[in-house]
C-alpha cells in the first residue's frame, strides 16, 4: 500500500545531505594525510636512489655515510638509531613493567594518587626538555662514573638512557592497563592452590598479560626510534659506525634534523637523503606499530 | 589435634537419628564473626566439618556462605578490609593465629570458584602449576595423569595435554579446575557454587565427581540448588541473614533431617521456596 | 595419599616457605625501588632545570663600572641628566646612531638609558656560570676561579626574570629573551588550532553518528590511530615538502600581494602551523571520538523520538553534552604541539629572530626551538638561558592544561545547574 499523506513522504533534507558530505570528507582528509606521507617519502627517495652518486645496494650496505665523499651507506645511522633505542629499552622496559605491576597489584589507593599524576607530569614532558636533561644531566653523570675519557661529551648512552626515563611513562601506564585487564579470577585461582603473590604475579598474571605487555614494549620501541631531540642535542653529530656507547654517533632522527636545520638547497643529495632516511624510519616504526596492534588485538580477545 | 568424637559434639536429637557414619572433626568454626570495614557480614558462627563427608551451605543471597566458605582457606585475606574474629580450627590448630602463613593452609584446603577459571596455559600446565611453585618433587606426568583421573577429566584430554585449557568446554574447565586443586593434594576442598554456570549435563558430572571426591577429601561446598545438596552432601548448614544484612547460621544438620525435618520455621519455609 | 611424600616434610615445607615468602619480599623491594626511581627521575629533570636557572655568574666588564661611575655606587643613583650625557659620551656613533633611529634617548625611561648604558658601555661577558648547586657547595673552587681571572665579577643571577621574558633575542646571553619565541609559538597555536579543531571534530563526527561499519569506515580508523603512532619528525618532512616548497605561493603570503616577508620563503607560520595541525589531528579526532561515545544513546533516541533529523540531534544534543571533554581533549592536543620541536626544525624555523612576527607570514622561531638553539651552544651561559626558557615553556604548559581542567568544571558546573 503506498502512503498516499504527503506528511509523511521522504522530504529531500538537503542541507543535512551537505553537513554529511562535509564531515565525510574532514574524515578522509587523515586519509590524505598518510597518503602525502607515503608519496612524498617514496617520490623523494627516488629521486634520492636516481642520483648516480648513490646506489641501493650501497645505501643498505655500506658502513659510511659521508655525503661530502659521495659516500652514503646508512649503517652507522641505523646503528646508533638501534644502539639508542636498545638502551631506551634496558632501562624503560623493566622499571615501566615495574611501576606497572606495582600499581597494578601492589599500590594502595593512596600511593596511586600520587604515582599516576607522576607518570603524566613525566609523559607531558615535551622531548626537548628531556634532551636538555641528558645534555645537562646525564652526560655529566656518566662521564664522572666512568671517567672524562671513557665517555664523550656527546654519545648514545647518556641519549638511550634519557630515552628510556622518556617512554618509562608510557610503558608504565600501558603495561598496567595490560596487567589490570587479566581477570581477578586468575589471581584467586593462584592463590587458593597455594601460590603467593609474587608467584601468582610473575607465574599467571605476567603470563596471562604477556601479549598486552609486548605490544607495549613494541610501541615503546617504535617511539624510542623516532625519538628525536633527544638524540639530536645528547648523542652527537656525525655518523659514526661504533658498538661503543659512550661515543658520539648519529641517529637517522639526529641526522635529519640536523640536515634540514641547516640551509640546504631544495634537489640537492642532502636534501633528498633526509627523505630517503625519513622513509626508512616509517618503514621501521610502522611495522612495529602494526604488529603491536595486531598482538593487542588478539589480547582484547583473549578477555572478552 | 581435636580427640572429640562425633558421638560427642553432636546434639543428642541428631545422635539419635543419624544415618551417617560418623568421622573426626577435620574443621571447627568457634563463634567466627567477619567483617568488611566496620560492615558485619556473618556473625557467630559455629560449626563443624567432618572429615570425608560433603557438607553444604545453603541459605538467601547475601547470607554470608560463600563469606564463611572463603574464611576456611582465608581468602577472605585478599578482600581489603576483611577482618575476622572468633577461631577456625583446622585439625584442631587455628587458622587465624598470629604464626601461619595463608599461603601453606590454601594448600592444604584448596579452593573450586563459581565461573571455571584455567590458566590460559596448557591443560597439563594448569595441573603442574600450584605443584611447581608448592615444591613438588615427584613425576610430574604422573602426577597430571592422576589427577586428570581423579577428576574423571583424563579420557577426554589425554591426547591434547598441551592444548590450551581455554579450548575445552565449560564443564571440562570446572572439573580441570578440580583436577588443578586435586594435584596439590589438599585435605579440603571448598568449592563456590561449582555448578552454577554449568548446563545440567556438566553439573550432574560434577556431582558424581564430588561422590567419587569424598572417599579421599573432605569437601564444603556452597550451593544455590537445594536438589544439589540433597543429592551431594551429607550435612547440610542453612545461612540466614537478619535485617541488618548480616548473616548468621540459623540451622545445622544432617541433610536428610534439615530437609524431612527442618527444626526452625525460616529453613523450612526456605527449603520449601517460599523465599530465597 | 599415595605420594603426600612428594611435597617433602613439614619442615622442608617451612624452610621453603621461608624461601618462598623472601623471594616476595626481595621483589616488593624491587618494585617500590623502581616505581622510587620514577619519582626521582621527574625530580632530577625538574632540578637540573631549576640548577641551570640559578646560580653563580663570572662576568667581566669590557668598561670598568667604577670608571663610569665616579663617586656613584650604582648606575641608578645617576640623575636624569647625568644618564643622557653619559650615553651621549660613552655610547660609540654607531650604536648611539641605532638607539636614537630606534626612539630618541630623550624619549626613553630611565632604566631603559641604564639598561642602554650597562649593555653597550660596560659590555659585560660572562666568563663562566655555575649551578645553584655547585653555587651553593663550591664556594671555595668559584673564589679560586675569581682569583686567578682577576679582575671578573661575581653576581648571583636568577636567569629568569621579567626582563627575560620580554627581551629580544641577544648574541650576550645576559641581555638574550624569549619574547619573539613565545609570541611565535602562540601564533604557532592558534594556527594548529583553527587548522586541526573543525576537521578533527568534524572527523571524529562523522566516524562515530555517521559512519556505518564498513570496510572503509574501518580503513579510516586504523589508518588515524597509525597516524597518531608516526614519529613527529615524519610530520616535519611531509611539512617541509608540501607546506614550504610545494605550497611556497601560498604559505609564504606572495600570492596575496606583496606584504611578505621575501625571505622566509616557505618558512613561516603558516606552514609550521599547518605542519603541527597535521600532527595533532589523528589526536584530536581520537579524544573527540572518546568524548562522544560517552554521550549516552538513549539522548540520541529521545532527539529523534521528537523529530529531530541527524544534525539537529548532534548539534542541538550530542555536542553541548561533549563539549567539555572535546575542548580538554583538545586542548591536551595543543599542548602537545606547542612543546613539539622536531617538526618545526625540519621545516626550517629560523633560529635567530629579533623582530616579532606580524602576521601569519613571518619568520619564527619558538620557545622548544629557542631552547634547542641555546642548549646546542658550547657557551656555558646558554645554558643556563635555555633553562630558564624550559621554565617558561613548563609554565605555559601548566597553565594550558590547567585551564583545560578549569574549563571542564566550569562547563560540567554549568551543565548541572541547567540540569
Amino acid at each position: 500500500m503506498a502512503i498516499d499523506n504527503p506528511h509523511f513522504r521522504k522530504k529531500s533534507r538537503f542541507h543535512e545531505h551537505i553537513i554529511e558530505t562535509v564531515m565525510f570528507l574532514f574524515a578522509l582528509f587523515s586519509m590524505l594525510i598518510t597518503v602525502g606521507i607515503v608519496v612524498i617519502l617514496v617520490r623523494e627517495s627516488y629521486l634520492f636512489f636516481s642520483d648516480p652518486q648513490v646506489d641501493l645496494i650501497g645505501f643498505l650496505t655500506g658502513k659510511n655515510w659521508q655525503p661530502m665523499i659521495h659516500q652514503f651507506g646508512f649503517l652507522p645511522l641505523l646503528n646508533a638509531t638501534f644502539t639508542t633505542s636498545i638502551i631506551a629499552m634496558l632501562l624503560g622496559i623493566p622499571i615501566g613493567l615495574f611501576v606497572a605491576i606495582y600499581l597494578a597489584e601492589y599500590a594502595s589507593d593512596r600511593m596511586r594518587g600520587i604515582l599516576k599524576p607522576v607518570l603524566e607530569v613525566l609523559a607531558g614532558i615535551p622531548t626537548i626538555v628531556y634532551g636538555y636533561f641528558a645534555l645537562t644531566f646525564m652526560t655529566p653523570l656518566l662521564r664522572s662514573l666512568f671517567g672524562q675519557d671513557v665517555v664523550e661529551i656527546y654519545n648514545t648512552a647518556s641519549a638511550g638512557l634519557v630515552i628510556g626515563i622518556l617512554v618509562l611513562p608510557m610503558i608504565a601506564t600501558m603495561a598496567e592497563d595490560a596487567i589490570s585487564s587479566v581477570p581477578k579470577e586468575l589471581r584467586l585461582a593462584a592463590y587458593a592452590l597455594g601460590g603467593t603473590k609474587i608467584e601468582t604475579t610473575f607465574k599467571v598474571v605476567i603470563p596471562a598479560a604477556l601479549s598486552g605487555l609486548s605490544a607495549t614494549f613494541l610501541l615503546a620501541l617504535s617511539r624510542a626510534i623516532g625519538e628525536t631531540m633527544v638524540v639530536a642535542l645528547a648523542a652527537g653529530a656525525g655518523p659514526k659506525l661504533t658498538a661503543n656507547p659512550f661515543k658520539a654517533a648519529e641517529t637517522i632522527t639526529g641526522y635529519i634534523v640536523r640536515i634540514s636545520g641547516g640551509d640546504v638547497s631544495y634537489n640537492s643529495v642532502d636534501y633528498n637523503s633526509i627523505f630517503a632516511l625519513g622513509l626508512v624510519l616509517s618503514i621501521i616504526t610502522f611495522t612495529l606499530n602494526l604488529v603491536s596492534r595486531k598482538i593487542s588485538t588478539i589480547f582484547h580477545q583473549e578477555y572478552e | 589435634m581435636n580427640k572429640t568424637s562425633l558421638a560427642e559434639s553432636l546434639p543428642p536429637v541428631f545422635q539419635e537419628k543419624s544415618k551417617v557414619e560418623p568421622t573426626k572433626t577435620i574443621i571447627q568454626l568457634d563463634d567466627v564473626n567477619i567483617n568488611y570495614g566496620s560492615f558485619t557480614a556473618v556473625k557467630h558462627a559455629s560449626m563443624e566439618i567432618y572429615e570425608h563427608k560433603v557438607t553444604a551451605f545453603i541459605g538467601p543471597s547475601g547470607c554470608g556462605k560463600s563469606t564463611v566458605l572463603r574464611s576456611i582457606n582465608r581468602m577472605n585475606d585478599l578482600i581489603r578490609g576483611a577482618t575476622l574474629d572468633g577461631r577456625v580450627l583446622f585439625n584442631g590448630e587455628d587458622l587465624y593465629a598470629k604464626d601461619v602463613d595463608p599461603v601453606l593452609i590454601r594448600r592444604r584446603i584448596g579452593m573450586v570458584f563459581q565461573k571455571p577459571n584455567p590458566f590460559p596455559k596448557s591443560i597439563y600446565e594448569n595441573i603442574a602449576w600450584g605443584a611447581r611453585v608448592n615444591g613438588y618433587r615427584g613425576d610430574y606426568d604422573e602426577l597430571v595423569e592422576t589427577s586428570l583421573r581423579s577428576a574423571a577429566l583424563w579420557d577426554e584430554v589425554k591426547d591434547k595435554l598441551k592444548q590450551n585449557a581455554l579450548r575445552l568446554s565449560g564443564g571440562q574447565q570446572q572439573r580441570l579446575c578440580i583436577a588443578r586443586t586435586i594435584a596439590v593434594q589438599p585435605e579440603v576442598i571448598l568449592m563456590d557454587e561449582p555448578a552454577s554456570a554449568l548446563d545440567p549435563i556438566a553439573t550432574s558430572r560434577i556431582e558424581e565427581l564430588i561422590l567419587e571426591l569424598k572417599k579421599d577429601y573432605t569437601i564444603v561446598i556452597v550451593t544455590h540448588n537445594m536438589g544439589q545438596a540433597s543429592r551431594v552432601s551429607d550435612y547440610t548448614a542453612f545461612f540466614m541473614v537478619d535485617q541488618n544484612r548480616t548473616g548468621y547460621l540459623q540451622e545445622y544438620e544432617e541433610t536428610e533431617q534439615l530437609f524431612l525435618n527442618p527444626i526452625h520455621k525460616k529453613t523450612e519455609e526456605y527449603i520449601s521456596g517460599k523465599f530465597g | 595419599m599415595q605420594n603426600s611424600v612428594s611435597f617433602g616434610s613439614e619442615e622442608n615445607l617451612l624452610s621453603m616457605m621461608e624461601r618462598r615468602r623472601k623471594a616476595g619480599v626481595v621483589w616488593q623491594a624491587v618494585f617500590l625501588f623502581s616505581t622510587s626511581l620514577a619519582i626521582l627521575f621527574l625530580i632530577l629533570l625538574l632540578f637540573s632545570v631549576i640548577d641551570s636557572t640559578f646560580g653563580f655568574a663570572a662576568i667581566r666588564y669590557e668598561k670598568k663600572p667604577s670608571e663610569l661611575m665616579v663617586g656613584k655606587s650604582q648606575l641608578s643613583d645617576f640623575s636624569r641628566q647625568e644618564l643622557e650625557e653619559t650615553a651621549k659620551t660613552h655610547l660609540s656613533s654607531g650604536i648611539l646612531r641605532r638607539v636614537e633611529y630606534e626612539k630618541p634617548i630623550a624619549d626613553r625611561t630611565d632604566k631603559d638609558l641604564i639598561g642602554i648604558l650597562e649593555q653597550y658601555v660596560l659590555q659585560p661577558s660572562v666568563l663562566r656560570t655555575w649551578g645553584l648547586w655547585a653555587s651553593l657547595t663550591k664556594q671555595g673552587e668559584i673564589n679560586e676561579y675569581l682569583f686567578d681571572q682577576g679582575d671578573a665579577v661575581l653576581t648571583f643571577k636568577s636567569w629568569l626574570t621579567i626582563d627575560f621574558l620580554f627581551a629580544d633575542q641577544s648574541a650576550n646571553p645576559l641581555y638574550a629573551g624569549i619574547r619573539t619565541a613565545m609570541l611565535g609559538s602562540l601564533w604557532i597555536i592558534l594556527i594548529t588550532f583553527l587548522f586541526a579543531f573543525p576537521i578533527g571534530v568534524g572527523s571524529a563526527i562523522y566516524l562515530e553518528e555517521y559512519a556505518k561499519p564498513t570496510r572503509l569506515t574501518r580503513l579510516l580508523q586504523l589508518n588515524i590511530f597509525n597516524l597518531s603512532a608516526v614519529p613527529s619528525i615524519i610530520y616535519g618532512l611531509l611539512g617541509l615538502a608540501v607546506f614550504v616548497r610545494a605550497m611556497e605561493t601560498f604559505t609564504s603570503g606572495s600570492l596575496f600581494s606583496g606584504v611578505a616577508d621575501t625571505t622566509a620563503n616557505g618558512r613561516t607560520i603558516l606552514s609550521g602551523g599547518l605542519t603541527l595541525g597535521l600532527l595533532v589531528l589523528p589526536i584530536i579526532i581520537i579524544n573527540t571520538q572518546e568524548a562522544l561515545k560517552a554521550v549516552p544513546d538513549s539522548l540520541r533516541m529521545s532527539s529523534y523520538g521528537i523529530g529531530a533529523t541527524k544534525w539537529q540531534t548532534i548539534w542541538g544534543q550530542v555536542l553541548p553534552v561533549s563539549i567539555d571533554r572535546i575542548l580538554t581533549g583538545t586542548i591536551l592536543a595543543l599542548s602537545r604541539a606547542l612543546g613539539e620541536t622536531a617538526p618545526l626544525v625540519v621545516i626550517g624555523a629560523s633560529t635567530f629572530i629579533s623582530v616579532d612576527p606580524s602576521g601569519i607570514f613571518s619568520k619564527f622561531t619558538t620557545l622548544p626551538i629557542q631552547i634547542y638553539q641555546w642548549s646546542a651552544r658550547p657557551q656555558g651561559a646558554y645554558r643556563n638561558v635555555a633553562g630558564a626558557a624550559i621554565i617558561a615553556l613548563l609554565i605555559l604548559l601548566m597553565a594550558l592544561n590547567s585551564s583545560a581542567i578549569i574549563l571542564r568544571d566550569k562547563l560540567s558546573k554549568k551543565k548541572r545547574m541547567e540540569a
